[in-house]
């Protein structure tokens, strides 16, 4: 029964997406609805997609309501939907669309790529293909095989002997159609590796880490969505740098000085024990507010980067967070080290908001 | 369907109380299903099926959120047809089942018996499946995305109908284009007289002659001008002269079509909401519950009429109206001599005793509308009591807040609000301005501005079915001006 409805609800999300139909995409507005888990209060997304209409300019507009209050009282502007009944009649559109992971990882997909990935080594990765394989009796009409109709239809006409050499008029009928059909096929591709090397010395504070841990965590649901048997490490560093697994990159609160090297040093001896270049596509990425400890370690950084990094990864990213105590130096550093470099993406994470701009300077497409 | 047993006992006992109090409905049919398909059903307007369209769905993905975390859910839905569908949800408890068959038989009076409801049509079950095969039809034959993006575009203008023209007589061919012989000498001009020897100086020929000439020039301008005058409905009008091939016409027709169907539950929000719950509220106080069940029932019922801060619940606003009216009728609280009391005390114990309450009611159900029903009933003793307010945007604190608790104003934005459904009047004033086959629409200013980015988008929309350039006049800040959009690009000109 409820088929037809959902064929709409698909349509819909599609839009909200904005995959199909980019001219509503402005008419695309956010809200949220507060709903309740357990003891804990959930903001749920909700997207409304408002058809333009001839309408009044609602600040000039204003209502009558119901309640206690004086002169000046602020009123809430709730949605229609609250508790109670929904009416007869129907209401205003007030909508949310609730995001799976996996699909807003496929959200990020039509955006996104891994940047000069090269068929390297035997261990592949998978990424899926269509391809045309076959003809079946039924499909859309849109991949009808005009030559295998004919085909059918004349064959019958034949057979039927109503066929005429001198008047061939052959007219299909349903049984005659026949369609494409496709197959899901895996090419391989090539093998990749993603180190995300996070800074969570004192200097960073919880929001700078809550962005960083989000800006990887998409990154790495997105990657992970996309290319199968890709290999990641996790490290995290303050004044020494140590290889972690996932759950504790996600959750570790340490604290202390900011000593950079230390992580890339750790990466080029994990590269150089693991990892041969020959085989692998090598993904960095490596946050942090910028605050590094003198000089010294700078240049000792740009020293591993120069000599071993950046010619062993297809892509360098590093994203800067701003900290409560100011942008930090390093990424002008790197800037002017290495002005022309094509593998090194800098890329300053100014809050929250700037997370999805961010991953797309790191990976977005046609660069 | 075949509901249970205790169902159909029910729903037998609680027609025949309603039959008692005087309702007078359609045949009601209920229909027992789980929140999945009360949700789908919610998401098509209450219709089992209609044509494919994502805002449908965006309705689903709302409801069925907004149930699975618990936010909301629906009790009720009732259709607009003979015979009336009700739908009551699986899920719930008896009591409210009991509740709900006791609203709808108030929905489905007012549905038969109101005068606003008395054009639509009762068989607009089967109507809209059949517009869905319609538009399923031009999916298969112009594909699905020209269909959606011309629905888009219809959509757009969907609430340009004039809700009134369904009560008008359609004028005559002839006399609209006023053919008929006798005008054509100067007969209309003449003023009868008996005495022939007057007939000079009453009627005199040069004079007669003049006001045929006017009168002709006139006739010949309204001619070429189409509309005649002014049009609300600009859907009408788009469907009788803008270039539309058969797909897109029937398309038009089918959004105008629905557009009329839902205009009556728009204008009678409140009064239908309020009727309901009385109904429901009377029914189930003094005839159905049972002791175990009134806490529940009070529950739910305070719910319905809840009131949140900076919104007007219509079933609350509605339902105590009506017992407002009930109550003034009952005790005579109306009529000139009540009007002129100056005496607070006299007129807040006034009492003849006539019992016209129940009766008063029955009436304004028939014969009223929101507006008004606002307009005749809505008191000053009823707007402090019940503490209503008008509220406004802020533009320095950025927020909406109370601005007045006078009667006038209450009553000014409340009507405003319901008037045209609180949506700009919107006419179609030529269909070939500047004679160069462009679309004129006027909006009749009413103290408040238009949104100027949605309705240029509008406009966008109305080129797509009109294609030729379109232009809207209005008012913006207190000046006339007017906006054009010719294909390419938005402009916009003051004008006069």
């Amino acid at each position: 029964m409820s088929k037809r409805i959902e064929k709409d609800q698909a349509r819909f999300r599609n839009i909200v997406r904005g995959r199909v139909k980019k001219n509503l995409k402005k008419y695309i507005t956010r809200g949220e609805m507060i709903g309740k888990k357990g003891k804990d209060f959930v903001s749920i997304p909700i997207h409304q997609v408002n058809v333009p209409k001839f309408r009044h300019d609602p600040r000039q507009g204003g209502g009558v309501g119901q309640g206690e209050g004086e002169k000046g009282t602020p009123v809430g502007q709730g949605d229609e939907t609250g508790s109670g009944k929904a009416g007869s009649a129907p209401g205003q559109h007030i909508l949310e669309v609730d995001v799976s992971l996996d699909e807003l990882a496929d959200m990020l997909a039509e955006e996104l790529e891994l940047p000069n990935i090269q068929p390297k080594g035997q261990k592949n990765i998978d990424s899926d293909k269509r391809v045309y394989t076959g003809i079946s009796q039924s499909g859309p009409e849109s991949l009808r095989h005009f030559k295998h109709t004919f085909k059918r239809a004349l064959r019958r006409h034949i057979a039927a002997g109503n066929y005429n050499p001198k008047n061939p008029i052959i007219v299909p009928v349903r049984e005659d159609r026949r369609y494409r059909t496709w197959k899901v096929k895996q090419v391989p591709v090539a093998k990749a590796l993603i180190v995300y090397m996070m800074d969570v010395s004192g200097s960073m504070g919880e929001e700078q880490k809550e962005i960083v841990r989000l800006e990887s965590f998409w990154i790495d649901t997105w990657l992970q969505r996309q290319y199968k048997n890709i290999e990641t490490r996790y490290i995290i560093h303050d004044a020494v740098a140590r290889l972690v697994d996932k759950e504790t990159f996600y959750s570790t609160r340490e604290s202390g000085g900011t000593i950079i090297s230390s992580a890339y040093k750790l990466v080029t001896e994990m590269l150089e024990r693991e990892f041969s270049i020959d085989e692998w596509n090598i993904y960095l990425f490596h946050f942090s507010d910028g605050d590094n400890w003198g000089e010294t370690d700078t240049n000792e950084c740009f020293g591993l980067m120069e000599k071993y990094l950046l010619p062993a990864a297809n892509l360098f990213c590093y994203g800067q967070v701003e900290s409560p105590y100011g942008s930090g130096q390093f990424i002008k550093d790197l800037r002017n080290k290495f002005p022309q470099d094509e593998k090194l993406v800098l890329s300053e994470i100014a809050d929250k908001e700037a997370i999805y701009n961010s991953i797309r300077e790191f990976l977005g497409k046609g660069k | 369907m075949n509901l249970p047993a205790n169902y159909r006992k029910w729903i037998n006992e609680i027609q025949g109380y309603a039959r008692d109090y005087g309702l007078d409905f359609f045949e009601m049919i209920f229909e027992l299903i789980t929140y999945e398909q009360i949700n789908y059903i919610a998401s098509y307007g209450g219709f089992p099926i209609r044509y494919p369209h994502w805002r449908f769905g965006m309705q689903y993905e709302e409801l069925s959120k907004s149930y699975a975390y618990g936010l909301s859910k629906i009790y009720e839905m009732v259709i607009n047809n003979d015979p009336c569908y009700a739908y009551l949800m699986k899920s719930n408890q008896m009591v409210d089942q009991k509740l709900v068959m006791a609203h709808v038989y108030g929905h489905c009076d007012f549905f038969k018996n109101n005068m606003f409801f008395s054009k639509t049509n009762r068989k607009m079950i089967d109507n809209m499946a059949n517009h869905a095969t319609r538009i399923e039809r031009h999916i298969d034959r112009y594909g699905a995305e020209n269909v959606e993006d011309f629905i888009d575009a219809c959509l757009s203008i969907e609430n340009l109908i004039d809700p009134h023209s369904v009560f008008k007589q359609p004028v005559p061919i002839s006399e609209a284009t006023g053919t008929a012989k006798k005008n054509g000498n100067g007969e209309r001009f003449r003023f009868h007289s008996d005495k022939e020897y007057l007939e000079r100086y009453i009627n005199p020929p040069e004079l007669l002659e003049q006001k045929r000439l006017e009168w002709q020039e006139k006739k010949e301008q309204a001619e070429k001008k189409i509309p005649a005058e002014p049009q609300q409905d600009v859907l009408a009008f788009l469907l009788h002269y803008a270039p539309l091939e058969q797909w897109q016409y029937d398309i038009l027709s089918i959004i105008r079509d629905e557009a009329y169907y839902f205009a009556p539950q728009g204008q009678t929000k409140i009064m239908n909401e309020g009727w309901a719950t009385y109904w429901h509220s009377k029914i189930m106080t003094t005839k159905v519950l049972s002791d175990a069940e009134i806490i529940d029932y009070a529950d739910h019922h305070s719910g319905t009429v809840a009131a949140s801060p900076g919104q007007l619940n219509p079933y609350r606003l509605g339902v105590e109206l009506l017992r407002d009216i009930e109550d003034r009728w009952n005790k005579g609280k109306f009529g000139k001599d009540y009007d002129e009391c100056d005496d607070y005390l006299e007129k807040k114990q006034w009492d003849k005793k006539l019992g016209l309450g129940r009766q008063k009611i029955f009436e304004v159900r028939k014969m009223y509308n929101d507006v008004m029903f606002i307009d005749a009933f809505l008191t000053p003793e009823f707007v402090s009591e019940h503490l209503l307010f008008t509220y406004e945007h802020n533009a320095s604190k950025g927020h909406f807040e109370i601005s007045e608790r006078d009667f006038r104003a209450v009553k000014h934005k409340l009507l405003q609000g319901l008037t045209n459904w609180g949506q700009p009047f919107i006419f179609v004033e030529d269909g070939n301005y500047l004679n160069r086959g462009e679309l004129l629409l006027s909006h009749r200013h009413e103290g408040i501005d238009l949104n100027v980015e949605e309705a240029k988008d509008t406009l966008k929309n109305i080129f797509t079915i009109w294609s030729r350039p379109v232009n809207l006049e209005s008012i913006l800040g207190g000046k006339e001006v007017r906006f054009t959009f010719d294909g390419q690009e938005h402009t916009m000109k003051n004008i006069g």
